[in-house]
């Protein structure tokens, strides 16, 4: 799980966040604000401060928020003064955006607001659609408006270039205010809330905030994006009623709740209407009591009613946001907040405690039980760990600070305490002196405690609330001037009405008028108003104010800390957390000395941590085993070592035509074999035309284990260097998961045994990655690279690590990284196993969840007819109307499933709009026939269109890895090192999602995971790079040009300028790979290119040369060995796609090798070598010299 | 690092150790599990001394190590640290197939005997360390592999069960209570065990010197004094300061619980 914040706001206003990780409550310190109410997403937290401006905390991310501003300087030919800037009468103007229409000088550029700075001056963009242009950077071309080349030629009689300026936003991780617009706002904010981030698939960073205004007044905040966080301006949304509080979940449920206590709905809201169309109604959930409160998620609504009763909301999706029925819950909350994943958080009206709904899953969203969160804030830790403690075992959970909030409390603690003590409730006060007192004599355990003092801020934060309440007067039923200034103040957080039925049970204790003992403004105007108006009533009011003002002295600092936590708000937003994570916030850390010694008794610990009795053990124990046998191993053991058989009823896919499954009987006969290592054969027993056969393998030769789940069958393939050759593996189904992870973990730990390979994966490993996502590893033999005979690439023995990535990297000093699907960056932790592995074929610690999000899309294709237009009936000779990408097979909404039982869905269908081609509004792409090219736009030869919909599934699983937050990634690259090289920090490049370059610092052996970020700036997205042996940099940007970074060292490691390099003739390249010398390329028609011309003193090479085709992927290692994922190998009995190949024959003198030797595969996506350095053997020993056969069997890629 | 793997192979080295029998006079000589017990282990034995004898001799047998029976319901590496654990190895034991101490020693007819113990021993362990939820939770399947592992000495197979049995809620900080058993030599009653947390009501980690303080204040060497006995689990001594919950996960037998074996110091 990724680190995320929970935010929550006191009753004082100040903002704390909790980390999924942390273990107290962190105050925002660099404010000197109060907020009255925060809303936090993922990456920034908005909130309304008490000056009723808004705030936006956007947090620090190594990623800079930065935008590109382009102008066009246009010139003109003429005959006097060659080109110049004075233009026809008819042409655009001098300065211009890109079309020529809008007028675009530099000057009119202007920051947004002061939280922008320019990185730099205005420069030329001399790059035209990956071509480098001329020095001045100059396209010409006939004539305004033309397509523009980077020659000047003899008809060239106008041209342009682009000028390029960057902004950066600099308020990160400080509360930055909103420029107001003020004209448009009348009346102050008093709700907000943000959402919205997946109703689109834009990146991270596009939000819908809704605010309301004090008048009732809905608000809708336009533009905000990764690249302008502030958005642009705020555009009203007029609601049918007056709103008091609003809610915005994740995907497109908005939710508000009127002043009378109905709810109102959005509807229509969708990608291109973020804003929704229209208002309905629903009743509140209880006919006599009004909602208060609405809080959504993803397909969840919550609401709080008046008497703080909690519901739930049955049958809410984006298809019926309005839902179907209210469901009463347990608890009583004065506010609820839905975050991530649906999870559910709450503020207690008892103890104003924040509370967490465990047990939320997609099964079950109403979840099982609140559970508080009772964990200090920080700075309080020391005093509040003793004291609470004290509380803690005298059986009183509240102090009497507490106690005074809720009145009910108090009655109830009146029956308990004998007459001496009575509490305050009930006592008649003759003035506002006495509230000095009244805390002192209810408190029985706590001799001297002082009054609560509340602070002037939040004072002069009351009086202000009242100046800014005078127009809403009419819509609350105030009785007396005074005692509204509370009261006034509680409407506006939707509260006024819990108040009063909290009141009535005052009423029936203390018989007074009713009490506005709560509001989240501050706790101890509470106090004094409860006080008061038990006796004095309105006549004091204006007293109280006054010495509210007085007794803001300097005690606030020495008491203000001093007590439970009362929470306002919470929203959890941001807070990334499901049903399985482990949070320590419940672990009771009234002690903090338990929370010590429940670490120091965990696992997983640093050796440094590690305690003197640990270390004795191990030397004891392993002093016993010598003592106890060693002198002894040539006894006979009392038992017996005996052939153990395992056997189940698989299926069989057959070996002869025709191919199907079949019933067989399968068997793993294991026994213990020479010098120890356990060793098995396998058996397939099966009926060949009534005669009873069976087929067999010896563990020892199993290469690899390949799972193999899809939604139909559980089946696994078996490979060995013989089956490698024929591309057709043994494979076998078994009748449930369940039992097809138990083989698995089985046969591969007997594999593992016959081979004597155990624990993690050594730093020279080999690592690659399969189609579906499962991570295997190899350990290389010194023999790999030996020349001229290596070891055969199909007798690599590969292993399975617990996981699910996209892509892996790693160097020959351990450092392991990889990526999800998600784009989710993970780094080694040193284990193994993890994922179905069980016992000892899993390390013990260093083992996580880890989850994988992905995309399933299916097709909808439709035909013209003259009559109906678009319709779903297609020719009989047509596709399938719900199809995949080839049209060939049938994919329903509602008959595709996950890929695999292991996958769950985790959103509902919606049209995907991001196809390569474009598309039009509602996703549809035109073409004249199926199957064809299409384009996003219709015309009148097109007489088929197709869209292509989107849902997306994910997995849980567990594996040696770790989340590195938080910028998602597309590509990596760890510097390889030589075998004996001491490096200090070593260098990490990487590209995010969005094609922005990174180099990682920080990066050690210690700490593989490194520490920061640095971007590097770019002038377009990138899409793959590579670091090489002597700190050379490649990339490639997303026009499919190369660039090389220049000087690039230890002490320099962002290096300082790109330098362009062109692709191929015609060829858009999409991965490159750098090792000791050597630069390989691919290109996106499959060609792989190697890099002619490089040498130290040129390290960009002079020209490209052809190598191979069919190739995917390339790994170049540190010695320059070369292998590739290859498609098109055929085989004896089948051909693969995605294969693993070696280049046979690279030496330092022939860097280019000379031919291929096929690996394991089909179905492989990457692999990566840049951790083998192991030099290979000079001289090379008569058994090795078993020639190689697989080049016969197997012609290589390169056909023509 | 290092470490950390040691920690995580740690049980294995238990259960690969052996300690060395002697059956005189025949001089059988057998590597036995530490962890195993007595009838699981002789078949062997059996074997041996009956081609070498007459059928009626031959009644239960049952073994003495200097004239105290050994109780078969012990693992075998607490009947050698509590008889001989300062002895010179092969540990030399005596074979009986006549006059068997009622007195002394249970009968065991059978295997399954001893499957029956063992199983009541990890469900007593889990009744205090999980109030039995987790062996309920298992299926008799389940039971089944936890004893033919130790059965058979296969360390994985009992090992991929027995791990359930050692699993905790975090926030909780261990087990409910402690299973261990204390065994001396010098007193007549069988073991000590009793009921104790691994947390102390402050929220502290109890140490195995925490226990010994209450259960056999004896056991521990006040200041001053010299020490009189020596603290063996699985024929090492653990530092007092050695949390209880650690040892209780790493150093238990397979019945699940932690046997400690309080042994005077020699005399040389």
């Amino acid at each position: 799980m990724p680190v995320s914040l929970l935010w929550a706001v006191d009753v004082y206003g100040r903002v704390y966040s909790l980390s999924t990780v942390g273990q107290q409550w962190e105050h925002c310190r660099n404010t000197h604000l109060e907020f009255k109410r925060v809303t936090a997403a993922q990456q920034c937290c908005w909130g309304i401060g008490c000056d009723n401006s808004i705030y936006l905390n956007v947090h620090a991310s190594d990623l800079p928020v930065r935008y590109q501003e382009d102008t066009y300087e246009n010139q003109r030919w003429n005959p006097v003064g060659g080109f110049s800037e004075r233009l026809l009468p008819s042409d655009r103007w001098q300065w211009s955006d890109i079309t020529g229409l809008q007028h675009q000088p530099m000057a009119s550029f202007q920051l947004p607001s002061s939280s922008w700075e320019w990185e730099g001056d205005w420069f030329v963009d001399e790059n035209l659609d990956g071509e480098p242009t001329e020095k001045e950077g100059w396209t010409y071309a006939m004539d305004f408006p033309a397509t523009y080349t980077k020659d000047k030629k003899w008809n060239s009689c106008v041209r342009r270039r682009r000028w390029l300026r960057y902004r950066r936003y600099k308020d990160m991780d400080t509360w930055a205010k909103i420029p107001s617009q003020q004209t448009a706002l009348p009346d102050p904010f008093s709700d907000i809330s943000c959402g919205g981030w997946e109703i689109s698939e834009e990146p991270r960073g596009r939000l819908s905030l809704w605010a309301v205004s004090l008048q009732g007044k809905v608000w809708f905040r336009e533009g905000i994006s990764h690249h302008n966080p502030e958005g642009s301006s705020w555009v009203e949304v007029p609601p049918p009623g007056e709103v008091v509080q609003i809610s915005c979940g994740p995907g497109d449920l908005v939710w508000a709740v009127l002043w009378e206590g109905h709810l109102i709905v959005r509807e229509g809201i969708s990608r291109d209407c973020p804003r929704g169309t229209s208002w309905a109604e629903v009743e509140s959930p209880s006919p006599q009591v009004g909602a208060i409160h609405v809080a959504v998620g993803v397909n969840v609504v919550w609401a709080v009613t008046k008497d703080n009763k909690v519901w739930f909301r049955r049958g809410v999706n984006s298809h019926n946001p309005c839902g179907s029925g209210w469901i009463n819950m347990v608890g009583e909350m004065i506010m609820i907040n839905v975050g991530l994943n649906d999870q559910v958080w709450a503020i207690s009206c008892e103890d104003r405690l924040v509370y967490f709904r465990q047990g939320v899953t997609s099964s079950e969203l109403s979840g099982k039980t609140w559970k508080a969160i009772s964990i200090p804030r920080d700075g309080e830790r020391s005093h509040s760990s003793a004291s609470a403690n004290s509380q803690h075992s005298a059986g009183c959970f509240f102090s009497s600070e507490v106690r005074a909030p809720s009145v009910v409390s108090d009655a109830e603690l009146d029956l308990e305490h004998p007459p001496g003590d009575v509490a305050i409730s009930n006592v008649t006060f003759p003035g506002p002196d006495s509230f000095v007192d009244a805390p002192t004599n209810s408190s029985s355990s706590q001799p001297c405690v002082k009054p609560n003092i509340p602070k002037v801020t939040s004072d002069s934060f009351i009086s202000e609330l009242v100046s800014d309440r005078k127009p809403a007067k009419t819509s609350g039923g105030v009785e007396s001037a005074s005692p509204a200034v509370l009261e006034e103040v509680v409407p506006d957080e939707g509260e006024a009405d819990v108040l009063s039925s909290n009141s009535d049970v005052t009423i029936t204790g203390s018989g007074g008028p009713p009490d506005p003992q709560w509001s989240n403004v501050d706790l101890e105007e509470a106090q004094i108003q409860n006080g008061q108006t038990g006796a004095v009533a309105d006549s004091v009011d204006s007293c109280s104010l006054s010495s509210v003002a007085t007794y803001s002295l300097a005690m606030e600092d020495q008491y203000g800390v001093d007590e439970h936590p009362l929470w306002a708000w919470v929203s959890g937003g941001g807070c990334s957390v499901d049903s399985h994570s482990q949070l320590n916030w419940f672990s009771c850390s009234l002690n903090t000395s338990m929370l010590q010694s429940v670490q120091s008794m965990s696992l997983s610990m640093t050796p440094a941590q590690t305690a003197a009795w640990r270390k004795q053990i191990f030397e004891q124990l392993s002093e016993r085993s010598k003592r106890e046998m060693d002198n002894f191993r040539h006894y006979e053991q009392a038992i017996e070592q005996s052939v153990w058989v395992k056997k189940g009823a698989m299926q069989w896919w057959r070996d002869w035509k025709p191919h199907k499954w079949m019933d067989v009987h399968f068997a793993l006969e294991q026994f213990s074999g020479a010098e120890g290592h356990k060793d098995g054969i396998l058996f397939i027993y099966y009926n060949y035309y009534e005669e009873k056969k069976y087929l067999h393998a010896f563990i020892n030769e199993v290469t690899i284990l390949v799972p193999v789940l899809n939604d139909s069958k559980h089946t696994f393939a078996i490979y060995t260097p013989e089956r490698t050759k024929q591309r057709w593996p043994i494979r076998v189904a078994a009748g449930t998961e369940l039992e097809m992870y138990d083989w698995l973990a089985l046969l591969s730990v007997s594999c593992c045994d016959s081979r004597g390979i155990y624990g993690s994966p050594s730093k020279q490993a080999i690592w690659s990655i399969t189609c579906k996502g499962d991570i295997f590893v190899s350990e290389p033999s010194s023999a790999l690279e030996a020349m001229p005979y290596p070891t055969p690439c199909d007798q690599m023995f590969w292993r399975q690590v617990g996981g699910h990535l996209r892509l892996v990297e790693c160097n020959s000093l351990g450092i392991v990284w990889g990526i999800g699907f998600d784009h989710t960056a993970w780094v080694h932790t040193g284990g193994y196993g993890g994922g179905f592995f069980q016992g000892l074929a899993s390390s013990t610690d260093n083992i996580y969840t880890q989850t994988d999000v992905k995309s399933v899309y299916i097709y909808e294709n439709q035909r013209w007819n003259p009559v109906t237009g678009y319709t779903n009936r297609g020719l009989p000779t047509d596709r399938y109307m719900w199809s995949d990408a080839s049209g060939l097979r049938e994919c329903t909404k509602t008959g595709t499933k996950p890929p695999s039982p292991q996958w769950t869905w985790v959103s509902d269908w919606a049209v995907d709009y991001s196809v390569s081609g474009g598309t039009d509004r509602e996703g549809w792409q035109y073409a004249a026939d199926f199957p064809a090219s299409y384009h996003g736009f219709k015309t009148i030869k097109d007489f088929v269109r197709r869209r292509r919909w989107a849902r997306r599934c994910k997995l849980t699983t567990t594996g040696p890895w770790q989340e590195i937050p938080p910028i998602p990634l597309s590509d990596v690259t760890i510097l390889p090192c030589a075998a004996q090289s001491s490096v200090d920090t070593v260098p990490v490049w990487a590209i995010s999602n969005k094609g922005d370059v990174l180099c990682r610092l920080g990066v050690t052996l210690l700490t593989p995971a490194g520490t920061s970020w640095l971007h590097v700036g770019t002038d377009q997205p990138f899409k793959s790079i590579s670091v090489g042996a002597a700190s050379q940099v490649w990339g490639v940007a997303r026009d499919g040009s190369a660039f090389y970074r220049g000087s690039v060292s230890g002490l320099n490691p962002a290096g300082d300028c790109w330098y362009h390099i062109p692709s191929p003739a015609k060829q858009k390249l999409k991965q490159v790979s750098v090792g000791r010398t050597s630069v390989y390329t691919v290109d996106e028609n499959g060609n792989l290119w190697y890099r002619q011309g490089v040498t130290p003193s040129y390290p960009q090479g002079s020209s490209w040369e052809h190598i191979s085709n069919n190739v995917r992927k390339v790994s170049v290692g540190p010695l320059d060995q070369l292998w590739i994922i290859a498609d098109k190998v055929q085989g004896s009995h089948s051909l693969s796609c995605g294969t693993v190949c070696h280049r046979l024959g690279v030496q330092p003198m022939e860097p280019k090798g000379q031919s291929w030797d096929y690996g394991i595969g089909g179905g492989w996506d990457h692999i990566t070598v840049r951790g083998n350095s192991m030099e290979p053997p000079r001289i090379c020993l008569p058994s090795m010299t078993e020639p190689s056969p697989r080049a016969a069997h197997t012609p290589p890629p390169t056909a023509p | 690092m290092l470490l950390h793997r040691l920690v995580a192979v740690s049980p294995m080295l238990l259960c690969a150790c052996f300690c060395l029998v002697s059956f005189p006079p025949n001089l059988l000589q057998l590597l036995l599990p530490r962890v195993s017990y007595l009838p699981v282990v002789t078949d062997k034995v059996k074997k041996h001394f009956l081609k070498v004898m007459r059928p009626e001799d031959v009644e239960e047998m049952w073994f003495e190590y200097e004239g105290t029976p050994l109780k078969w319901h012990y693992p075998i590496g607490v009947l050698f640290d509590l008889h001989a654990s300062n002895t010179v190895l092969p540990w030399n034991i005596t074979v009986h197939f006549k006059n068997f101490p009622d007195q002394d020693l249970l009968h065991c007819p059978s295997n399954s005997i001893v499957e029956a113990h063992f199983m009541s021993s990890i469900k007593e362990a889990d009744s205090l360390k999980h109030k039995s939820q987790v062996v309920n939770d298992m299926q008799k399947k389940d039971h089944k592999q936890l004893w033919m592992g130790l059965q058979n000495d296969k360390f994985d197979q009992f090992w991929a069960m027995n791990r359930k049995l050692m699993e905790y809620p975090t926030e909780d900080g261990g087990f409910r209570y402690i299973p261990f058993r204390i065994y001396q030599t010098l007193s007549d009653r069988p073991f000590i065990q009793k009921l104790f947390r691994p947390v102390s009501p402050d929220c502290n980690a109890h140490t195995l010197g925490d226990l010994l303080k209450e259960m056999y204040p004896d056991a521990l060497t006040n200041d001053g004094e010299q020490k009189r006995y020596q603290v063996l689990i699985h024929g090492i001594e653990p530092l007092l300061e050695t949390p209880l919950q650690w040892l209780s996960e790493h150093l238990s037998h397979p019945d699940n619980f932690l046997h400690i074996c309080v042994v005077p110091v020699p005399t040389d």
